[in-house]
């Protein structure tokens, strides 16, 4: 298993200056990805223009949206963000793709939320008609998401959770391929959140969790307290992970400060 | 801390009991709206595994417990005039009003505060009184529904009708009785909880409750009919009634386990929280466990501030959430299983035994072994020779099958030549244009009878002959699949309508006449090549929305002609190409079909019209069905786990009664054991024949 980091394109505050050298650093540390979410109704940096800044300051580690949420764009918008980041970076691009969690997100975007699944199957249908290049990754936890996964993707982007649930998930991913006659096994990425540091670094990463998802009402409390915190428990998370066969787990920030990535590589490293 | 429970069942009071040892003192209420004497139910069962726990939590409410319980170890089936023992399932049960008063005393003596027969009408008031609210009050919780919104509990009636009575027959074991009536079969699910008396759970399907009449019965008269019906085995004990009524279990889940009302926290515990299906005999041991848990998440994070009771809450929802989700899909499968059990009444005893042990998933062919070897030895002897009377078998797996003239080694079935014992050829297409893909394999011509004839080397050698239909002309699976290739590169296709698969598929053409001649004769033609190149089994595609399965479902058959609407019109097709194909085959080739037995989606094939499908097929001269699922729309619903087709299988090959094939992520040999011997199928598609070992684990088993 190779572990990743996250990018802290969705943690309040983050400058352009804080991205490209924490990205500078995830290049020149033990990460094998460094990754991206998507959430347009919040504090943000867009994922594509993220990682295309990371791509300029970059030229190892491979980078990936984990995920973007793909039908809030129109197909072939989508597919030319896509191969834009895929040029940028020389091919160094894992494109995660799933339907997000928030309503608020289709709203602000024009996008029928009601016909989700059905547009992001129209999407990966799109790139793989027009022979997209890169590795394509679908994550969600329904029956509907791993037969979409399996149908059209290279492999599959776990949530988040306890490795019990990501094994769970893994399971229902390789039924899946099976059942589509896909040839081989599903790639499987997962990710967790972490802060490390003094009380009030550890309180702002567990307060940014409850913000970011206050929409899931009292399953925020669950996440927050889910946030990985010592170094021990990224290590406990990191080997159950691995027991449970991921081949990618990316380690998301919760705190904008660049710190956060030199003290996870100490972690890891 | 103060806090106040409202419900005095065995969570609550052991919730209560645990608060008040712990080494901050609490100030503990307990509120019950009934009396403290007022008994409901009969006796409860716990496991070993939740004694050890009670054993830790609470040493002398455990010492009281052990003191009073009836123990067992062996499971009867009483079934067709025989009775099978099975050994090794360590159990115990105690009365529940013995419970709830070892309980009390010890509540008492913790200083725990209990108030009976006190009524809550405002939980708001309560919570303004209170650091932290229990709702421990049941599967109609008052305390839950304060917070409904952030619950959003949802209750759904599950499995067959039952009712929960008592008997002074004391069995020695857990007992299940399975009766024919007049009206269909009734089961009885009983096992003794002190030295007096015994529970005796009776239950049938909804529709044989009404048919027995006992919808309109008196209490008088329904204890009555029991006791006729189950008079062998009552032997002259009586049925006893304790505001005993029939009822469907409520199937409680709720989203959130904690809330927030009046800026007091809310929580529940045991069936205010979640319920499973009394068949796997769970409710109390979960209820005493979430205690347990909830009391451990107050050890860890301290009580002395709205933050820490928050951080202990959550703590105490993520803990015993997926424990409980757990038992409620285990609990799932063992409510479906009784409530088709009807199904199951031509299989042999010993059969009947094991598919009924096996039920819920959570016990396999190596486990049972483990309890009881010389039980699992005498199911695999009755599997591999039809007898009881010899020492040693194989295991199922490797047991050997025969159709009609093919004998296959074993029962696992492969796509390479090596240790399956049926090597299965991937779809295979009876004419250029029902292709796949472009290198998708056919048998229309010579030269494919070669290749074929070439790869049979060795084994058994089954084809799969099918259509693409409407999903062919795409490109290799390798990046993807249902992606349709180029326009230059696209050949016509054809289905049952004029609908196209998925996103970007080509809309194919409405079958002709002509067509459904032409692609009946290339089905027949392919078969004679197959029975050319020696295939010992010749198996057609009626699945996964390919061409034979676009007939079946009203999903993609629009067709206004005799081969569409009613399902016998939208089998019309599919059973002309069977009975054409069998005409054409020697009498000694076995013929299979793949069959699509539900669509897993909103108005398409339910598992009661595959079951009705697959008899049709076996009437037509099929030997094994290959029991799939969905695929026929591109957005549909499956349920991904291991062994997912398990149940769709046995629907069809006990209620169609014929030979069943099996996939559904079987990843072990043990997996496939459990299936055969249960007769959950008959032959399995083995995930792991490219790994020695497993298959190695297997054998020595």
């Amino acid at each position: 298993m190779e572990i990743g980091v996250g990018l802290p394109n969705t943690t309040p505050g983050a400058t352009g200056a804080l991205l490209t050298e924490w990205a500078r650093r995830a290049d020149a540390g033990p990460f094998g990805s460094l990754a991206v979410l998507d959430r347009p109704v919040y504090d943000s940096v867009e994922p594509f223009a993220a990682l295309s800044a990371a791509a300029a300051v970059t030229e190892r580690v491979q980078l990936a949206t984990m995920i973007a949420i793909g039908p809030l764009r129109p197909a072939a918008v989508l597919a030319k963000q896509a191969e834009a980041v895929h040029r940028l970076a020389d091919g160094r691009f894992t494109l995660g793709l799933g339907i997000g969690a928030r309503r608020d997100d289709y709203t602000a975007s024009g996008t029928d939320h009601t016909r989700r699944g059905a547009l992001l199957s129209e999407q990966l249908a799109h790139l793989r008609g027009n022979d997209y290049p890169g590795e394509v990754l679908v994550g969600g936890n329904s029956g509907p998401a791993f037969a979409r996964m399996a149908r059209y993707a290279d492999g599959y982007a776990h949530g988040g959770g306890p490795p019990r649930a990501f094994a769970s998930a893994a399971t229902k991913a390789h039924a899946a391929w099976r059942d589509l006659g896909r040839p081989g096994t599903p790639r499987l990425w997962a990710q967790g959140y972490f802060a490390l540091g003094d009380d009030d670094t550890v309180q702002a990463g567990r307060d940014y969790l409850r913000d970011y998802y206050a929409f899931t009402g009292p399953f925020a409390e669950t996440i927050a307290s889910a946030n990985l915190t010592t170094g021990r428990a990224i290590k406990d998370f990191v080997r159950g992970y691995a027991a449970e066969g991921c081949d990618m787990l990316v380690l998301l920030p919760t705190v904008s400060a660049v710190d956060q990535i030199d003290r996870l590589a100490e972690v890891i490293g | 801390m103060k806090v106040t429970i409202v419900g005095a069942g065995p969570a609550g009071l052991y919730l209560g009991i645990l608060l008040a040892k712990a080494e901050q003192p609490h100030q503990i209420a307990v509120l019950e709206r009934n009396p403290a004497d007022a008994t409901f139910g009969w006796g409860v069962v716990f496991s070993d595994e939740t004694l050890s726990a009670l054993r830790d939590a609470d040493y002398a409410s455990y010492l009281d417990i052990t003191d009073t319980f009836a123990r067992w170890d062996a499971i009867d089936i009483s079934y067709r005039d025989t009775v099978l023992r099975s050994r090794g399932h360590a159990f115990s049960a105690i009365a529940r009003q013995q419970l709830l008063a070892i309980l009390q005393r010890r509540a008492a003596e913790l200083g725990v505060e209990q108030r009976f027969g006190t009524e809550i009408e405002d939980v708001a008031a309560l919570c303004a009184e209170t650091d932290l609210l229990v709702g421990a009050d049941g599967v109609r919780s008052v305390v839950r529904q304060a917070a409904d919104e952030t619950f959003r509990p949802t209750i759904t009636p599950q499995g067959g009708t039952y009712i929960w009575y008592g008997t002074d027959l004391v069995f020695d074991a857990f007992r299940f009785i399975f009766e024919e009536s007049e009206h269909g079969l009734f089961q009885v699910h009983g096992y003794p909880f002190d030295e007096h008396a015994s529970t005796f759970i009776v239950e049938c399907p909804e529709s044989t409750w009404r048919k027995a009449g006992l919808d309109q019965m008196s209490d008088a008269d329904s204890i009555a009919f029991c006791e006729r019906l189950f008079a062998a085995e009552l032997g002259g004990h009586r049925l006893m009634s304790n505001k005993s009524s029939w009822l469907r279990f409520p199937l409680v889940r709720n989203r959130s386990w904690h809330a927030t009302v009046a800026d007091t926290p809310v929580v529940l515990l045991g069936d205010a929280a979640h319920t499973a299906h009394f068949t796997i005999g769970s409710g109390t041991k979960l209820a005493m466990e979430d205690a347990v848990a909830l009391a451990a998440a107050f050890v860890r994070h301290g009580s002395d501030s709205p933050t820490a009771i928050q951080a202990a809450l959550v703590h105490y929802e993520r803990e015993r959430k997926p424990v409980v989700e757990r038992f409620q899909q285990a609990a799932s499968d063992s409510a479906e299983y009784f409530a088709r059990v009807g199904q199951h009444t031509h299989l042999s005893p010993p059969q009947f035994a094991f598919n009924l042990l096996t039920r819920s998933g959570r016990i396999s062919h190596a486990n049972l072994a483990q309890r009881d070897a010389d039980f699992v030895r005498g199911v695999d002897v009755w599997f591999a020779t039809g007898a009881t009377d010899r020492a040693v078998a194989t295991p199922p797996a490797f047991t050997p099958l025969t159709l009609r003239g093919l004998r296959l080694a074993n029962r696992m079935v492969g796509t390479a030549p090596g240790d399956a014992g049926l090597v299965l050829t991937p779809l295979t297409a009876v004419t250029p244009g029902g292709r796949v893909s472009p290198d998708s394999p056919t048998l229309c011509a010579d030269t494919d009878v070669a290749r074929l004839r070439a790869a049979n080397a060795k084994g058994a050698l089954g084809v799969l002959l099918g259509h693409a239909g409407r999903r062919g002309a795409t490109r290799p699976p390798e990046r993807g699949v249902d992606v349709p290739l180029p326009e230059a590169e696209a050949w016509p296709l054809l289905a049952a309508s004029a609908l196209p698969f998925g996103p970007g598929s080509q809309t194919p053409r409405a079958m002709t006449d002509v067509a459904l001649a032409e692609v009946r004769d290339a089905f027949v033609a392919a078969a004679g090549r197959a029975v050319e190149a020696g295939c010992g089994l010749v198996m057609l595609d009626c699945g996964y929305g390919y061409l034979l399965a676009s007939f079946l479902s009203p999903l993609t058959n629009h067709r206004d002609d005799d081969y569409g609407g009613t399902l016998d019109n939208r089998l019309r097709f599919p059973l002309e190409v069977i009975g054409a194909v069998r005409t054409a085959l020697p009498d000694d080739c076995p013929l299979g079909v793949r069959l699509t037995v539900t669509d897993w989606a909103r108005g398409g094939l339910t598992p009661d019209d595959g079951v009705t499908a697959a008899r049709a097929c076996a009437e037509a001269g099929v030997d094994l069905v290959h029991v799939v699922a969905g695929q026929t729309v591109a957005e549909s619903t499956p349920e991904y786990r291991r062994g997912y087709l398990n149940t769709l299988s046995d629907q069809v090959r006990n209620g169609a009664r014929v030979p069943t094939m099996v996939g559904g992520h079987l990843t072990t040999v043990d997996a496939i054991n459990t299936v055969l011997a249960a007769g959950r199928a008959d032959l399995c598609v083995a995930e792991f024949l490219h790994d020695p070992a497993a298959l190695t684990a297997g054998r020595a088993a």
